[in-house]
């Protein structure tokens, strides 16, 4: 079977990182929200901030890396083969259709792929960051004197961060069943690891990826 | 010849060390931090006969004292709330022994002067101020409950056919031993103000006479010692930090020798400053919204001594079978019911309430109209709310009783309780009586009935603060149904009743909903699979 190298060592590092901080992130969070007990309320609120400042940390570097290597432009979105690989998820899957999409090094996601992390970077990971760090500083809010946030409530600022927690739960429960969708169950997760994607078919056939998609839409 | 110089020498060296250690070594002896050893005084050095003999002493070398004196609470028993409420001592009423007013004699044996036995007492009178009972370092100085603050000076039975003889105190001793005051001064009447030990504040009792750390961590008798004066800094006799005039909230920072402050020096930042956590330094986002209290000292009556925390006079007054007034005690020895006052509730190592206090507090005094209802009656209570910005959280004591009105007027009674008279409520158990000879002494009308309604009060909780390791933990207010679960207009993270329902609601269904579909597209896949084979 051939395989591509899809996922750079620091892409793999980063994501792997940014899960665990996740995870960890929405279980601290939810205690210090109050919906269970595990750590300890001080030990959740502790941890729960120093995950963020690592997670921010590793954001920095995520975003420099993003935008020297040029892989931003795996994130704009398209509508080209949106339908079918929609189809592809409601109906192929189920009757072991190929994937009308093909992975290349220039576009590793699909277009689904594309709009759900643009989603999540450009909508619900900001809100996190500024709603955290408003939450975080909340005591300093008030002595900036910067028009509009001195008089932000910790109640309004609690709520935004919750909602944008909440949205970051139901993109993982997503995502991680989304990861055992390859041609195995545990082929993406693989890939995510090693970098190496396999590729179930003869590599002359991936320029044809396009004719198949076309046709996957028009079945 | 040598020997003989030998000897000599070793003689003279011998002499010399003996002179050495023969001569009084001025850096060995204690040094005395007073100036004065009062027993040297020719002024002390005589025999008194009363306490004002002793004041008349004092002032012939303090002389203005008592003009100091004569400008504090201490002496006039009287404060002028700044919304206009005339309060102290004098004026007040509450929901313990109730008043002054009627029962000066036996009041006053905690007031700092001699003779204050009817609102008569001449408030102009040097010679009244008594200097002994904050001053006497010898722990013998006592006066005895019913004599208006005045001193036994010969034997005396107390009460008189009871047998029971007082010894008279040696004023002399007494008044040459003089120094200044310690915990055990202030302590004589604040550690049983409300008729005995630790009664009424819930955070003073005779416990902190001689704390360990775990108590109080500042009065710690084997560590740091503090004594009240040294937060209380007393210049010219006169005593910060009332609570008739609370600082609720301090901005100021830690105040340095050098500087002239004139902000309360009793507060806790008056020391620590405003940002005191060090290991924690998140702790310090606190402090604008929770008094230090609040955390600090996580419970009061720590010290073995129960406060009360309920008082209900209305079941005063009845008789065990052998017709004596009726006592019941708990396996302690605490009294939880008598006659003459009624049942209490006690209180050991209670949580306080929390409430958002801004410093002001208004009284229900005599001659406001009060009405029977569901909701008690506050003696007084404290104002504050999380916006107007001079509020904190506080710890509070909320004390709780039935006490004696007037249905007919409605306004508190007055009662006369102490007395050896025959309309004093614990000689005769008669409520009409009591009352009648009571709103007559401050000339109130009164209708001839009596009725008890509820009545509540308020005591901030600011002494006995603990270790740091014992203050309270992140999740004792982070969480619902935590210590600070009533308190409103404030978002505590961890406590649900600040949630938004619909958010949290929503949030939890959109993720089970996404569950539940990967779910199922997870089984049909699976399904589907196991088919196409």
């Amino acid at each position: 079977m051939a395989r591509m190298y899809i996922f750079k060592r620091f892409e793999r590092f980063w994501h792997w990182a940014q899960a665990a901080l996740i995870i960890f992130m929405l279980l601290t969070g939810f205690e210090i929200h109050g919906a269970y007990a595990i750590l300890g309320w001080e030990k959740a609120a502790n941890l729960h901030t120093t995950a963020a400042w690592t997670l921010i940390g590793l954001w920095l570097f995520a975003i420099f890396w993003h935008f020297t290597t040029g892989e931003w432009k795996q994130y704009i979105p398209t509508s080209k083969n949106i339908v079918a690989v929609m189809n592809y998820y409601s109906v192929g899957i189920f009757t072991g259709a190929p994937h009308p999409f093909r992975v290349t090094q220039l576009s590793k996601h699909n277009p689904l792929q594309r709009l759900a992390y643009l989603l999540v970077k450009l909508f619900v990971n900001p809100l996190i960051w500024v709603s955290g760090l408003l939450y975080l500083y909340y005591n300093e809010l008030g002595a900036s004197k910067i028009a509009g946030i001195a008089g932000l409530k910790l109640g309004p600022i609690a709520l935004v961060h919750t909602a944008a927690a909440f949205m970051m739960l139901a993109f993982l429960i997503g995502h991680l069943y989304f990861a055992t969708t390859g041609h195995t169950p545990l082929a993406h997760i693989k890939a995510m690891i090693t970098g190496w994607e396999d590729q179930d078919e003869p590599a002359p056939e991936l320029q044809r990826g396009g004719a198949r998609a076309k046709a996957a839409r028009v079945s | 010849m040598r020997t003989g110089i030998s000897i000599a020498v070793v003689t003279v060296a011998i002499f010399v060390a003996f002179a050495a250690h023969a001569a009084p070594d001025p850096a060995s002896e204690k040094l005395l931090k007073s100036t004065s050893d009062h027993a040297k005084f020719k002024a002390l050095q005589q025999d008194f006969d009363s306490g004002p003999e002793v004041t008349k002493a004092c002032l012939s070398c303090h002389t203005e004292a008592s003009k100091q004196l004569h400008r504090t609470q201490h002496w006039t028993w009287e404060y002028l709330n700044p919304d206009g409420q005339r309060l102290g001592k004098k004026n007040v009423i509450n929901n313990f022994c109730t008043s002054v007013a009627s029962n000066y004699a036996s009041c006053t044996t905690c007031h700092i002067g001699y003779g204050f036995k009817d609102n008569k007492f001449d408030f102009t009178s040097e010679v009244n101020v008594d200097c002994l009972i904050c001053h006497d370092t010898t722990g013998n100085y006592r006066k005895q409950p019913g004599f208006a603050g005045n001193v036994v000076t010969k034997p005396m039975e107390i009460p008189p056919g009871s047998g029971n003889i007082v010894k008279p105190i040696d004023l002399k001793k007494i008044a040459q031993a003089v120094g200044k005051s310690s915990r055990d001064n202030c302590g004589a009447c604040h550690f049983f103000g409300g008729g005995g030990d630790g009664v009424k504040h819930g955070d003073m009792d005779s416990s902190l006479a001689s704390p360990d750390k775990a108590l109080d961590v500042h009065m710690d008798a084997t560590g740091n010692n503090f004594a009240c004066a040294t937060c209380h800094v007393t210049e010219g006799h006169q005593v910060p930090g009332s609570r008739y005039a609370p600082t609720a909230q301090d901005k100021g920072g830690a105040h340095l020798r050098g500087k002239e402050y004139t902000t309360n020096p009793t507060t806790c930042q008056a020391c620590h400053g405003q940002a005191p956590h060090k290991a924690n330094a998140k702790l310090d986002d606190h402090t604008d919204k929770v008094a230090c209290q609040a955390c600090h000292i996580p419970a009061y009556a720590r010290g073995g001594v129960p406060t009360k925390i309920s008082w209900d006079w209305s079941t005063a007054g009845k008789m065990a079978p052998d017709g004596k007034p009726l006592i019941k005690k708990d396996a302690k020895g605490h009294l939880l019911y008598s006659a003459a006052k009624g049942d209490f509730i006690l209180a050991e190592n209670a949580v306080p309430d929390y409430m958002w206090f801004n410093g002001k507090v208004t009284y229900t005094l005599f001659g406001d109209k009060v009405e029977k209802s569901d909701q008690p009656t506050r003696i007084n209570h404290f104002e504050g709310s999380a916006d107007d910005g001079k509020s904190l959280i506080w710890p509070v004591k909320i004390m709780r009783g039935k006490q004696a009105y007037d249905p007919v007027n409605k306004t508190l009674a007055v009662l006369h309780m102490a007395g050896n008279d025959d309309t004093a409520f614990w000689t005769n158990f008669n409520w009409e009586k009591a009352v009648a000879v009571g709103m007559a002494s401050v000339g109130a009308p009164f209708s001839g009935k009596v009725d008890f309604l509820a009545t509540e009060s308020t005591w901030p909780i600011t002494h006995m603060v603990a270790p740091a390791k014992d203050a309270l933990r992140c999740r004792d207010c982070h969480a619902s149904g935590g210590r600070l679960e009533k308190v409103p207009g404030i978002y505590i993270p961890g406590r649900a009743s600040d949630h938004a329902n619909w958010l949290d609601t929503s949030g939890w269904a959109i993720a089970a909903l996404t569950l539940l579909g990967v779910l199922g597209h997870g089984l049909a896949r699976v399904v589907a699979s196991r088919r196409n084979k």
